[in-house]
């Protein structure tokens, strides 16, 4: 099996979450006798290049052109398909983020084909694989395979693989090939302009050991100071899942998930967060995680270390006065 | 501006799953608009309030969906579409989209909105696939849109708090941010109003759209525990303190 996977970087940094792509495609390769090539897609991309061809993989496509110095939609799928339809993989694979799941289904449906997103894993049964992803906030998992002929698409989520798994060359630097594309300005549609961070960041929670978080359990602003007087016991920061913030309840700079931060402290005490996935890759990395809610189903319980099923106001005071009682 | 509003039905927040196979059992449980969907068909309306124009919603499924198109005309869409389709949980991302834009291709609107995922299958590939079938400019994770001279300013969100600006022509497709803006809620004289508004009922095997799949769910499970979690019970109090003493001599993070 020929295995393709498009790397990610911006400004000349990687999206880390490239290399745990890579290791998964290099897991899937040795297991079904295949290669794994990595494309890395810009301008100015020697050292990004040279740094791919140290690692265990049978070549390295350099995808430059000046239109896809800053990305666009148009720009890498015109691109791409270029690549997919040069170098012929059976199945192309990506880091979920959030550029891929900007056009890499475009991407897929220009060629006829469909692609699997946000995959946590993958099983090869006798030949066959199956791509494991969530459904229902997570509250299910689902076995998808492909139907018809490559190449296939797919995507892993960020934390599905580990980085620091991707194998390095055993034999010295693997080739480097340039890849031409055809590319016009008229092709590109939209227009990239500046990046930005909003008012910046106060609190840095990814340095914060001990967290308390909120999440739709809480039902109202009102009662955010329970779960304050907890953090407060505990001497931790406080923070919540993306639905806390959208309600302005919480500032956003205290916003942990996909598009907020991700950390990994000591202790995550999530209170009343179902544990859906944009939110589980900010704080799975946390090193003990205590769950309280009141539905036994909610996917949070399947990462916590302590899961507390019941009605977080009867707790949190309770839980309040006894961390007082310890320190 | 005319604007298209793709619309998914999906199961309530809190309905008990039954898994049957590769879908769930429908009978017995409430179904309610996707959350993410419902940022999007209030950025359209707030866009028409500004613009003026027309706000048409789109959703596909079974009979059922109707009640979410209504929803969505009570709170100020001006008509709707029902793709009818009793078997639309089986289709593939592209299948579905392949129908949206085999349907609403002759609306010729200058926007097309979609939610960023549904809370069900979550594929999230709806509106980028949208914009590929019916080849037009597209933007996803947005946060603000402007609109002047035929033209769009957007905010574009991404990862760990960065965003970007993008322009982006019209006729377009864009998938909308959740947390965009606040949704309102329908008001007794919109629920009138509604009861006069269009709802088009077309049949999704007379659009003529990609029908074979490119993918298949086999099956969906309660999902295999990674961890092991030891469950705490008791009374709140008596709770609190075996926690507390969790934490100090077993994890020794306090």
């Amino acid at each position: 099996m020929k295995i393709l996977v498009i790397t990610e970087q911006r400004q000349g940094k990687w999206n880390n979450t490239s290399f745990e792509t890579l290791a998964a495609a290099q897991q899937i390769a040795s297991a079904a006798s295949g290669s794994v090539a990595a494309a890395v897609v810009g301008k100015n991309l020697d050292a990004l290049a040279a740094e791919l061809a140290a690692k265990k993989i049978s070549e390295v496509l350099q995808v430059e052109h000046d239109l896809l110095e800053n990305y666009t939609p148009d720009g890498f799928c015109v691109a791409l398909k270029q690549v997919v339809e040069s170098t012929r993989p059976d199945l192309v694979l990506f880091p979920h983020t959030y550029q891929v799941r900007d056009f890499a289904p475009k991407l897929a449906a220009m060629l006829g084909k469909g692609m699997i997103g946000d995959s946590i894993g993958y099983r090869n049964e006798g030949g066959k694989l199956i791509f494991v992803r969530q459904m229902f906030q997570g509250k299910t998992a689902a076995d998808v395979s492909f139907v018809g002929s490559g190449p296939w698409f797919a995507s892993f989520q960020s934390g599905a693989f580990r980085a620091d798994q991707v194998a390095a060359s055993d034999g010295g630097a693997k080739p480097i090939n340039k890849i031409a594309v055809e590319l016009k300005p008229e092709q590109i549609r939209t227009k990239p302009l500046e990046l930005f961070k909003e008012a910046k960041s106060a609190v840095d929670l990814t340095q914060a050991a001990l967290i308390v978080a909120i999440g739709r359990g809480i039902k109202a602003p009102e009662n955010i100071p329970q779960a304050e007087a907890v953090a407060k016991a505990l001497g931790a920061e406080i923070a919540a899942s993306r639905p806390i913030c959208d309600e302005g309840w919480l500032p956003m700079e205290r916003q942990i998930g996909s598009s907020g931060q991700t950390v990994a402290p000591k202790l995550y005490l999530a209170l009343g967060i179902s544990g859906a996935i944009q939110h589980v890759v900010g704080m799975k990395g946390a090193r003990t995680i205590v769950a309280i809610n009141k539905d036994q189903n909610a996917p949070i319980f399947e990462i916590a270390d302590y899961g507390v099923v019941g009605d977080i106001f009867e707790i949190m005071p309770a839980l309040t006065e006894e961390l007082q009682k310890a320190k | 501006m005319k604007i298209i509003v793709c619309i998914k039905q999906v199961p309530a927040k809190d309905a008990p799953l039954a898994i049957a196979g590769n879908w769930i059992k429908e009978s017995d449980i409430g179904f309610e608009m996707n959350e993410p969907d419902s940022f999007a068909l209030e950025e359209a309306l707030r866009l028409k309030e500004k613009h003026s124009g027309e706000v048409v919603v789109v959703s596909m499924g079974p009979e059922r969906v109707k009640q979410t198109i209504k929803e969505a005309l009570a709170k100020g869409a001006d008509r709707g579409v029902h793709i009818a389709d009793d078997n639309f949980a089986q289709l593939d991302p592209l299948g579905a989209a392949s129908a949206l834009a085999a349907a609403v291709k002759s609306e010729n609107a200058d926007l097309i909105l979609t939610g960023l995922q549904s809370d069900d299958q979550g594929f999230g590939q709806t509106g980028v696939l949208l914009a590929a079938l019916l080849d037009r400019p597209h933007a996803t994770i947005i946060m603000a849109i402007e609109a002047a001279e035929g033209k769009l300013k957007l905010k574009r969100e991404l990862e760990a708090g960065w965003f970007q600006h993008i322009e982006c022509p019209l006729p377009a497709v864009l998938s909308i941010q959740s947390g965009i803006n606040k949704v309102r809620y329908a008001t007794l004289k919109g629920i009138m109003a509604a009861k006069k508004k269009e709802i088009a009922t077309v049949a999704a095997d007379s659009l003529g759209a990609k029908t074979e799949l490119t993918q298949k769910v086999e099956k969906i499970y309660v999902p295999v525990k990674t961890k092991k979690t030891e469950f705490l019970t008791g009374a709140p109090k008596e709770v609190a303190t075996k926690l507390v003493e969790k934490l100090k001599f077993e994890a020794r993070v306090i």
